[in-house]
């Protein structure tokens, strides 16, 4: 009985900020009210499967997993490095790498603007010494690099997290077996560290693919992701129906990648087992 | 049993101001149980783990066959270590825990998996090559290991408390088990163990450590008839260890003031020394027939034998009898004179129960 009334709070937590969206997202996605009625549609579903949106789906997946290999390829080692016990600065890197998290994520993202700009830091500085001037924001390379510099600590966390629990003793266990400082960590470490990686991914891949800020902001507006069409439908052209069935449609591929995400870390676990 | 495989000479090893190992001295012959003996924290896992590579000496060498094989990497040494707390891969399965070191050395699968077989056979384990280590019990897992470290046919098999988290029952039925083993395969073992009971039980040799020190090494009769200290002697086994004792001249020892003729020498004049008598070395008679008087205080009975308590003028003395006796009765004590152990008096670092005791 007590147990259940302590749970109480989180009921209404879960009603209020989980269920009630998720259900006005359903009942937006599905209905209409074009002629006062509120009617049962399949309209807005049948919209999103338009070449255009189509597109830009495909782009946003080929962008978030760019940004997520390249939070993947450079969070590892710096996780790494922050795990082994030699690293004697352990603490104050931890703290520059969770000290952008307690800035605004708008106002670190208008400060790349202030860098990468045509008039901005970076290029001042490469006109200063005679470079010229290079293209470093409308494009692609802009989007990924907010990307990156977004969410490589969601990457960098986790894998660290997991890798300095990591018994030192399974590690010797290898080295004792035979196996050279490579083989111990393609066959222990690694493995080892795959929950780690998973959620890595996991929370660097989904804020990723539906960013709408970082590509509107880094790309001036000209690099269009999921997230932008979806926030235009509610901002712009007020067509709630065909937002809220795009909105659908990114969770239904969200919850596609983290089954395959999960199920193939899993293998590469062997009978370990996470999830 | 004959040449030495591995030889340690002058070793030291300091954890910042910490002296771990402060001058150790040892060799191992081939095909011999060796045993590391003595309280936790005395430096045998670091002993352990210098000869395994794990842990690098700050002065002296470590030699293999002779060789100085200090600079040779871990992964590089003929040499397998069971860890204390067995260290399996919690992602591999039993078979695959156990083909670690063969797949290292690309063995052929066909060879490994009959291997794997033999060797899960040989721990008791046949059959259990699917099964996920994390449901094994701790004397499962510790055979995994301990098989997984046999297959890779190592000079030396270093054990580190391989028995310490197991229950009494099981620890016993493990001992008879590795002496099984250590016959079979012919390896050489270097054990380790705070255990007096197990060391002398398994060993061919045993190295009594205090302190990051060798205090004896000998077999397990001579440690324990024949302690040259009184550590030693507090360390194996139950003892009476009377400090207050003055060698009179040679063969004659004055213990809790009565002189007791004795068979050892060489100690000079009135020399302050210590003796050590075994509890079941202390013969009880009646009160009349022996100059040492005592009074019974405490009569308990062990199964085997009864352990009485007898206060005598200076020191209260354990006794092992098989008759029991009746508290508050006065008794005689004597002691054959070769059962009488003197040694050099020194000031005793007897540590605290709870060390002695580890689990
Ligand atoms: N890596 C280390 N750093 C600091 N002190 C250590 C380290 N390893 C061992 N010691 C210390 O060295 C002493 C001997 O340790 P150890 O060899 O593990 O003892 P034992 O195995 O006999 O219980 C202990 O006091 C222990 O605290
Ligand atoms: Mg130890």
């Amino acid at each position: 009985m007590s147990k259940r009334r302590f749970a109480f709070p989180y009921l209404i937590w879960m009603t209020i900020f989980i269920v009630v969206p998720l259900f006005l997202i359903f009942f937006y996605a599905f209905t209409d009210n074009a002629s006062g009625k509120t009617l049962f549609t399949l309209e807005h579903v049948k919209a999103i499967f338009q070449p255009l949106y189509l597109k830009v789906i495909g782009r946003s997946f080929y962008m978030s997993l760019i940004a997520t290999l390249v939070c993947f390829v450079m969070g590892y080692p710096a996780a790494m490095i922050l795990a082994s016990k030699d690293f004697s600065q352990k603490n104050t890197m931890l703290i520059l790498i969770v000290l952008p998290m307690w800035m605004n994520f708008l106002l670190r993202t208008y400060s790349w603007l202030s860098l990468l700009e045509n008039e901005g830091l970076i290029n001042r500085f490469l006109v200063s010494i005679g470079l010229g001037q290079v293209q470093l924001m409308y494009n692609n390379f802009a989007v990924i690099l907010g990307m990156v510099y977004n969410f490589l600590p969601f990457m960098i966390l986790p894998i660290y997290s997991v890798l300095v629990k990591i018994d030192k003793s399974v590690v010797e266990a290898a080295k004792d077996l035979g196996a050279n400082g490579a083989r111990v960590f393609l066959r222990i470490i690694f493995p080892l560290s795959m929950p780690g990686v998973v959620s890595g991914i996991t929370m660097t891949f989904m804020p990723a693919l539906s960013t709408f800020v970082i590509s509107r902001l880094l790309s001036g507006g000209k690099i269009t992701l999921i997230g932008n069409i979806i926030e235009q439908q509610f901002t712009i052209t007020g067509d709630w129906g065909l937002g809220s069935a795009l909105s659908l449609l990114l969770m239904v591929l969200i919850f596609i990648s983290m089954i395959f995400i999960n199920k193939y870390g899993d293998e590469s676990v062997g009978a370990g087992g996470l999830l | 049993m004959g040449k030495k495989i591995i030889e340690l000479k002058n070793i030291y090893k300091r954890f910042g101001d910490f002296t771990a190992i402060d001058g150790i001295n040892l060799y191992i012959n081939e095909g011999e149980f060796l045993t590391l003996l003595g309280p936790s924290g005395c430096g045998k896992t670091t002993t352990l783990r210098i000869i395994g590579g794990f842990e690098q000496p700050d002065e002296g060498d470590v030699l293999f066959e002779g060789v100085r094989i200090n600079d040779v990497p871990a992964h590089k040494r003929p040499l397998n270590t069971v860890f204390q707390k067995y260290a399996l891969f919690p992602h591999l399965t039993v078979g695959e825990n156990v083909a670690f070191g063969p797949t290292i050395r690309k063995i052929s699968p066909d060879i490994i998996q009959k291997d794997v077989k033999k060797y899960l056979e040989i721990v008791n384990l046949e059959g259990y090559e699917d099964r996920d280590v994390s449901t094994l019990s701790g004397g499962q897992q510790q055979r995994v290991a301990i098989a997984r470290a046999l297959i890779n046919k190592p000079r030396v098999l270093l054990l580190d408390e391989p028995l310490g988290a197991l229950d009494l029952k099981l620890r016993k039925d493990m001992q008879d088990e590795l002496k099984t083993m250590h016959k079979d395969v012919g390896i050489t073992f270097v054990y380790v163990t705070h255990d007096q009971e197990e060391a002398l039980t398994l060993s061919d040799t045993v190295v009594v450590m205090n302190n990051g020190r060798i205090l004896q090494i000998g077999t397990p009769v001579d440690i324990y008839n024949e302690p040259n200290n009184a550590f030693v002697a507090y360390f194996i086994g139950e003892s009476n260890i009377i400090h207050n004792s003055i060698m009179v001249k040679d063969k004659l020892v004055n213990i809790d003031g009565v002189d007791f003729n004795c068979v050892d020498t060489g100690f000079g004049q009135n020399t302050p020394v210590d003796v050590v008598v075994r509890p079941e070395d202390v013969v009880l008679v009646p009160a009349d027939k022996a100059d040492l008087k005592g009074i019974v205080t405490l009569v308990t009975f062990k199964g085997v034998h009864y352990e009485i308590w007898v206060e005598g003028p200076t020191f209260e003395w354990k006794v092992h009898s098989t008759l029991p006796q009746t508290v508050g009765d006065e008794l005689g004590i004597t002691v054959d004179p070769y059962n009488i152990h003197v040694m050099k008096h020194e000031p005793l670092e007897i540590p605290s129960e709870e060390t002695a005791v580890e689990v």
